[in-house]
């Protein structure tokens, strides 16, 4: 056990290496800060200036090594935008996107496993077939385009929730049901899939032989044997979802990591991409090494 | 019968609904059992015999299942069309049910505990500490070492035989009237099953419960019936004392059946030995051993497992080695490695006078043609998506000298006919096959190659009695025939006492035992071979005499 959270960990490290390594390069490839920073007409001199300010003038290895001689003493560089800690930009944004994404990861998780237990528990009946419809729809419709036509209807046509930003709980309503859309419709499907074959399982034969209520039998036996590849594709979506729902968060300009992301990328702030980076990357690692944890906890077979 | 009747099944007949016609799978089917009775249901695979139970037990599902008519009257209770809670209450409370293969049959993500406690709170009688307290009880009657640790244990942790004593616990925690057991040893080694049978035949005893057991097995039908009733075709074909049944049949289905039985009368079976041995040594085993090392965990240092330890044997041209063994004695692990799937780990094989493990990749080639194998699941074996002919075909895909393509047709027609099947079978599916006749499949395929050497690995354990015998027939007359020689290897050693001309007994990766069929038969000499021998279920009616 203390082993294997060793060997996660130690594997987990060289992965951030790499996946720094690589963005490092390729921000660099989108072009020179100071054509954003100065003056359309500022002088060659005020350039050079610049960029010997922040290091742009050294060979590009030189500023790798630099950098990563940086990142050992934990200081993860200055935002050109924002002139100050470009880590510290990063944890401001990063709670805002994991609020968003733990609200709608749990709740679509959780009326999903309702939806599709029992939608599984009577196959073919009408709550089946209404359920694989509107689950499959939702999985189906671009979150931007349900995004913009929500802003057009409930906010600008009936005036009943905010447009774009934070503050009042009405701010959430939109982000968090188009965000749910895509996880609840492949989740239902998921949860209907596994606990169709869990429940012609042998082991329900026995639940019902000893004359067990129906709910138990679904929701005791059944869903719990269901619930692995459930977690499988969940886990898969929260981390789609921490990572920054860029779209979502753009459209209703939520503070959150991805909207900072797709900012400082366009404005080429590379110390805060790389921070953000480094950020949703290590949360990505502890909650696929969580999602392991949850396998063990759910089959006793599993152990590490 | 007597007023003791406490279920009466009146003309059931249940049909399953497909594409097109519904097919029926019991056939109005009447029985009755009384309490303290033993009612054993015999029949072969799709005989109906359980869809009959699983249907007092509304374990049908509907649909696809239909039951058409019939009655189940359960003291005074009619049951078919009982409403959900009725049928609770009768369910686990008064009539409990086990199954073949209780690892599938248990939920593996609850402990064993939690699965027993739940009887007892899902009817109301008892929970939290009461329910664990008679749990752990019902886990001690029932034979299960250490219960007060045991109860928090998951069902992988037990072993097969200990599964099922949990099941049976399970089965009987609010002692039902009726125990209905489907198959209940046959997935166990035949030493456990003589104790799963000794237990069930003990707790029928002390409560007075009245079990009915399905089974396709004759001697255990024999060793636990008061009653019988055989069943073929979703039909009840016989029924009566199992004496009179057994000593005398009436149909001939029943006949049949019994006169397949390989563990009947030596002097009246017809030996299936083969009649003259050439005597050159085709291959020669030395020193064979397999160890696993298991890897160490955080309190053990590194331990290595001896799954075959050091073992020596011959087989010679048109001679049938019989390698008998229990689960985990290691008799699949020669098998494997005489085939090259696994590698040794020392001792060396000797076929047609080349050391198998030295062999490079062409002459490992060249070998693998000379000795093909028959497993056990033909199913699991063929790919599902080829036809028949690709199947058989399939070697000479790899082996390009045996055959020039434009014969392969004729050839494959030729193998069909020679394992009694017909050419027009070539252009099936595995699914399309019965399971004796996959297993005549996978025989013609492992012939296609020209085989001297031909390994069966519980080739015929999945089937029913009497296709085990047709099986076992074909075999030996294929080796007559073609000359070939087979090591057949079995769990079940009265399968192989007029098929094999010399048997290997193993134990734990060593041979404990070998000789000469008749010899040992005739008079074991080890203890282990006694007790396999001893383990072979009895009829009731010569034990309580």
């Amino acid at each position: 056990m203390i082993t294997y959270l060793g060997r996660r960990a130690f594997h987990s490290i060289l992965s951030v290496i790499g996946l720094l390594t690589l963005v490092f390069f390729l921000t660099r490839l989108t072009g020179d800060p100071s054509a954003l920073y100065l003056p359309l007409d500022s002088t060659a001199e005020a350039r050079a200036a610049f960029a010997r300010l922040n290091g742009l003038d050294q060979p590009i290895y030189w500023q790798f090594l630099d950098y990563l001689r940086d990142l050992l003493q934990l200081d993860f560089g200055e935002s050109l935008r924002q002139n100050r800690s470009a880590m510290q930009v990063a944890l401001e944004a990063f709670p805002e996107t994991l609020k968003l994404a733990a609200v709608a990861i749990t709740l679509s998780t959780a009326l999903a496993i309702l939806v599709g237990s029992l939608a599984a528990a009577r196959p073919g009946s009408m709550f089946d077939r209404v359920a694989s419809f509107v689950s499959l729809a939702g999985a189906s419709a671009p979150d931007f385009w349900v995004a913009i036509v929500g802003i057009l209807v409930f906010a600008v046509g009936l005036g009943l929730l905010p447009t774009s930003g934070t503050g009042t709980w009405a701010h959430w309503i939109m982000p968090v049901f188009v965000l749910m859309l895509r996880p609840f419709g492949l989740l239902v499907q998921v949860v209907r899939g596994t606990m169709l074959s869990a429940l012609a399982s042998p082991y329900i034969k026995t639940a019902r032989a000893k004359g067990l209520p129906r709910q138990k039998i679904i929701f005791g036996h059944a869903l719990r044997n269901s619930l692995l590849p459930v977690v499988t594709v969940a886990g898969d979506l929260a981390t789609s979802l921490v990572n920054g729902a860029v779209v979502v968060e753009s459209i209703f300009g939520w503070p959150g990591i991805g909207k900072l992301m797709i900012d400082s990328i366009i404005q080429r702030d590379f110390a805060v991409v790389q921070s953000t980076i480094l950020v949703t990357a290590t949360a990505i690692f502890i909650l696929n090494i969580a999602i392991d944890l949850l396998y063990a906890v759910l089959d006793p077979r599993i152990r590490y | 019968m007597s007023n003791a009747t406490i279920l009466k099944v009146e003309a059931l007949t249940v049909d399953f609904l497909s594409d097109d016609e519904p097919i029926r799978a019991v056939d109005d089917v009447s029985f009755h059992v009384s309490r303290g009775e033993t009612l054993v249901i015999l029949g072969e695979s799709g005989s109906g015999k359980s869809v009959s139970t699983s249907t007092v037990m509304d374990l049908v599902d509907c649909p696809p299942g239909d039951i058409v008519a019939g009655s189940c009257l359960f003291d005074g209770i009619e049951l078919s069309g009982l409403g959900a809670e009725a049928r609770r209450s009768i369910n686990g409370r008064r009539i409990a049910m086990i199954f073949q293969d209780p690892l599938a049959y248990l939920n593996p993500v609850y402990t064993v505990g939690r699965q027993i406690e739940e009887v007892y709170e899902s009817h109301g009688a008892g929970a939290g500490k009461d329910a664990r307290a008679n749990t752990i009880e019902l886990l001690r009657r029932v034979g299960i070492p250490e219960p007060e640790n045991r109860v928090d244990f998951y069902p992988h942790q037990f072993s097969g035989g200990q599964r099922q004593r949990v099941m049976i616990a399970m089965a009987i925690a609010l002692k039902p009237d009726i125990l209905i057991a489907d198959e209940p040893t046959t997935a166990l080694d035949v030493s456990v099953q003589a104790q799963i049978l000794d237990l069930l035949r003990d707790l029928q005893r002390e409560t007075g419960m009245a079990l009915i057991m399905i089974t396709h097995d004759l001697e255990v039908a024999a060793s636990m019936a008061d009653r019988i009733i055989v069943m073929n075709g979703g039909k009840v074909v016989e029924t009566g004392i199992a004496k009179a049944v057994f000593s005398n049949p009436q149909h001939a289905y029943t006949r049949r059946l019994i006169s397949a039985l390989p563990h009947g009368n030596a002097a009246e079976a017809p030996n299936k030995r083969s009649t003259a041995i050439a005597g050159e040594t085709l291959l020669k085993v030395e020193h064979l051993t397999k160890h696993y090392v298991l890897a160490s965990g955080a309190f053990s240092s590194k331990r290595t497992f001896k799954a075959v330890d050091d073992i020596s044997f011959e087989v010679r041209r048109g001679e049938t080695l019989g390698i008998v063994g229990e689960s985990g004695s290691g008799k699949s692990s020669v098998a494997r490695m005489l085939l090259g799937l696994n590698e040794p780990s020392a001792g060396k094989a000797v076929f047609a006078g080349e050391n198998i493990f030295e062999m490079n990749e062409k002459r490992l080639m060249a070998f693998r043609r000379k000795v093909q194998m028959v497993f056990q699941d033909p199913y699991g074996s063929m790919n599902p998506r080829m036809r028949v002919y690709s199947i058989i075909s399939e070697p000479w895909v790899i082996h390009r000298d045996i055959l020039p393509k434009n014969r392969w047709k004729t050839r494959v027609a030729e193998l069909l006919e020679l394992v009694g099947l017909l050419p027009e079978h070539a252009g099936r599916y595995p699914h399309q096959f019965s399971g004796g006749q996959r297993q005549r499949i996978a025989i013609a395929r492992a012939l296609a190659s020209e085989p001297e050497l031909i390994v069966c690995d519980e080739a015929v354990s999945a089937l029913d009695v009497s296709i085990q015998a047709q099986v076992i027939d074909l075999l030996a007359d294929l080796r007559t025939r073609l000359s070939l020689s087979y090591i057949f290897i079995t769990h079940d050693l009265p399968i192989v006492r007029h098929f094999a001309d010399r048997i290997m007994v193993m134990k734990d990766g060593r041979i404990v035992e070998e000789g000469q069929t008749s010899a040992l038969f005739g008079a074991p000499r080890h203890e282990y071979t006694q007790s396999l021998l001893q383990a072979v279920p009895r009829p009731k009616w010569l034990t309580q005499a």
